[in-house]
């Protein structure tokens, strides 16, 4: 089974999420960051889970809810900042903002604000990286909204009928923006429409990172001996609204917003491990304080970072000279 | 020098790239074992293997979307939309994924593939077999746009869509298919994107065109010839980027443009090119910068006389430059 399997490691990577996602939410309500933060507090598990199932060299392609998938894939917190912040450092040199990064350095081949459109890039990644004889395997993230779109399902008949390298990671928080999910499909779990193009679909408690884990890695494992795609369905909650400025109050009951809360994917994890003696209540406080600190200090770094200069709106758009 | 037909120029370029480079991959609508609608990739499937000549679900989302993940991922794929008027549903994934992907990754990275597809009418297609779509996608900055007319020009640019580092539309007139024969090298050659090139020399008026028109408008240039006026007839062959240089120089060499297309009139392309004249050679023109181009209806009609009535004709192509002589 490949990618770590420390719990410790797992409860690092949810931490840094959260404080990540506090630390943008922080910035966003005291008028630093502009644009559309789409935070993924609650959704914590299955972005760790999900890819400490993978190897370095394997690739993503994450939605506009993706900062925990790429936290979770080791993203430099102070690019990632400085892209939010629209700065100079940024991803694409503050021209992207939140929802339109790429780094292949992380294997990430794209967030993107267009719901759905990286599931079948996802696909092609999956068909290159078989042709070339790698053994790459490539997840697409993704949620319920997702699932009604025309490329996941012009994707996932190719993946199923190729057999492709590709686990569909759909993480359903049971709303596509403001619209509950028994709203805007007749089904309950996603992954019966696995069945429909010849492959695996599989359920999975989102917010169960250890059961995340061990779902990813049959998937990935799967994938990686050439058995094909497996469409992997993790039940979340999404915390806040659909981005910064949405208290998503007008289509969710406080109860269900709080009884979510208690199903808290972070304190689930560290009561486990602290009852496991995995860590110690120290222990906890001194990682809690080092990402704490990891975080603030990216986002100062961030806030300092200077703005792009104006040429680069005009810049980046075609590369000069042939293909390598 | 070999004469070769439009089709077989397309098929060659592919043919000889595929040879030269394994990262190359056809994908597409029955463009394996069949070899394509119009042929273009026949007998690919049987040269280089299933493997790399690809006969795709019918999905032109997903192929698209999957063309970008090879692209992303090391491959260079060279995905054929069968029909350009079957594009629509592949539209997201060209605008918000491929075009965007080197702005996005902030210069890291960006999208090598061509999407190579039939465009443009005269065949009887009818309403969905006949569009010029070109317009849909000149408002995308990040692609590049193709449009060449003669087989010399597509084998040159299909070679420099292929081996170009960003993702490139590449519009292959139907009717121009097997209609235009023409001379081409023996050798590899290579023909700069983003250059335009004088058909035809001539000092009274120039005409900006491409495909099926471009072919109309030399067949009128040369009526025009025998009454005593000299049409210079520019080809764009790449829509984007644009050669204005070469347009703008002869503009400013005749002092009248006519710009003929054969999409809609109304927001066509040639409608960005007459705005380019209009603003960077006012000073030169001599006469009203003057569109020809089919008419504002939803697609081009079926009946044989009213298809004709759509596209602009060698008659009517002469006719608009007589007028603009005239001035």
């Amino acid at each position: 089974m490949a990618g770590t399997l420390d719990p410790v490691k797992l409860l690092e990577t949810m931490l840094r999420i959260r404080r990540f996602e506090e630390k943008v939410d922080q910035l966003f309500f005291a008028g630093k960051l502009p644009g559309m933060p789409h935070a993924c507090t609650g959704q914590e598990a299955s972005a760790a889970g999900v890819c400490a199932a993978l190897e370095p060299g394997d690739l993503i392609t994450s939605t506009h809810r993706g900062e925990g998938h790429l936290i979770a894939r080791g993203v430099d917190l102070y690019r990632l900042f400085a892209e939010l912040l629209g700065r100079r450092d940024g991803y694409s040199r503050g021209k992207g903002g939140t929802m339109h990064i790429a780094d292949l350095s992380i294997g990430l081949l794209g967030t993107t604000g267009i719901v759905g459109a990286g599931i079948p890039i996802a696909v092609g990644a999956a068909l290159a990286a078989r042709m070339k004889g790698s053994d790459r395997i490539v997840v697409a993230f993704f949620g319920d909204g997702a699932s009604n779109q025309g490329a996941f399902h012009e994707a996932l008949n190719m993946a199923g009928l190729w057999k492709l390298p590709v686990v569909f990671a759909c993480e359903n928080n049971l709303y596509g923006m403001s619209v509950a999910q028994w709203r805007h499909q007749a089904i309950k779990d996603i992954a019966v429409r696995a069945q429909a193009y010849g492959f695996l679909g599989e359920v999975v408690d989102g917010n169960a990172v250890l059961d995340v884990l061990e779902a990813a890695s049959r998937a990935v494992a799967r994938a990686r001996v050439g058995e094909g795609p497996t469409l992997l369905e993790m039940k979340t909650y999404r915390w806040c609204g659909h981005y910064g400025a949405d208290p998503g109050t007008s289509y969710r009951k406080a109860e269900e917003v709080a009884a979510w809360k208690e199903r808290c994917p972070v304190k689930r994890h560290t009561e486990l491990l602290l009852k496991q003696g995995a860590i110690t209540e120290s222990e906890l406080e001194e990682l809690q304080e080092r990402i704490s600190n990891e975080v603030d200090e990216a986002a100062n770094r961030a806030l300092e970072c200077p703005e792009p200069p104006l040429e680069a709106a005009q810049e980046d758009l075609y590369q000069a000279g042939g293909l390598p | 020098m070999v004469v070769k037909m439009n089709i077989e120029a397309v098929h060659d370029a592919l043919y000889e790239e595929m040879k030269r480079d394994n990262r190359i991959i056809v994908m597409g609508e029955d463009v394996g074992r069949d070899g394509g609608v119009f042929r273009a990739t026949e007998g690919l499937y049987k040269e280089f293997g299933e493997a790399r000549v690809i006969d795709s679900p019918l999905a032109e989302s997903g192929i698209i979307g999957a063309a970008i993940g090879m692209a992303l991922n090391g491959l260079i794929p060279v995905a054929e939309i069968q029909f350009a008027d079957f594009i629509y549903p592949a539209v997201d994934q060209i605008i918000s994924e491929a075009a965007k992907l080197r702005y996005r990754s902030g210069g890291a990275f960006g999208c090598p593939m061509v999407i190579r597809t039939p465009y443009g009418g005269g065949v009887r297609g009818g309403l969905y077999h006949s569009q010029s779509v070109e317009a849909v996608f000149t408002n995308t900055p990040g692609l590049k746009i193709v449009a060449p007319s003669t087989p010399y020009d597509i084998k040159g640019l299909l070679k420099a869509a292929i081996r170009d580092p960003d993702p490139v539309l590449f519009l292959e007139h139907k009717r121009t298919y097997r209609l235009i024969r023409g001379e081409v090298p023996e050798e590899d050659y290579v023909l700069p994107i983003g250059k335009a090139d004088v058909k035809r020399p001539g000092k009274d008026l120039t005409v900006i065109s491409y495909g099926l028109m471009l072919h109309f408008c030399l067949e009128a240039a040369e009526r025009l010839g025998k009454e005593g006026v000299e049409v210079e007839v520019v080809d764009p062959r790449t829509l984007v980027p644009l050669d204005k240089e070469t347009i703008l120089a002869s503009v400013k060499k005749t002092g009248k443009a006519l710009v003929v297309y054969e999409a809609n009139r109304t927001g066509g392309f040639g409608a960005e090119i007459a705005a380019t004249i209009a603003e960077e050679a006012f000073d030169y023109l001599d006469g009203p910068v003057t569109r020809l181009a089919g008419p504002d209806v939803p697609a081009m009609p079926y009946n044989s006389k009213l298809e004709a009535l759509f596209l602009p004709s060698v008659d009517k192509i002469s006719e608009a430059m007589r007028k603009l002589a005239g001035y």
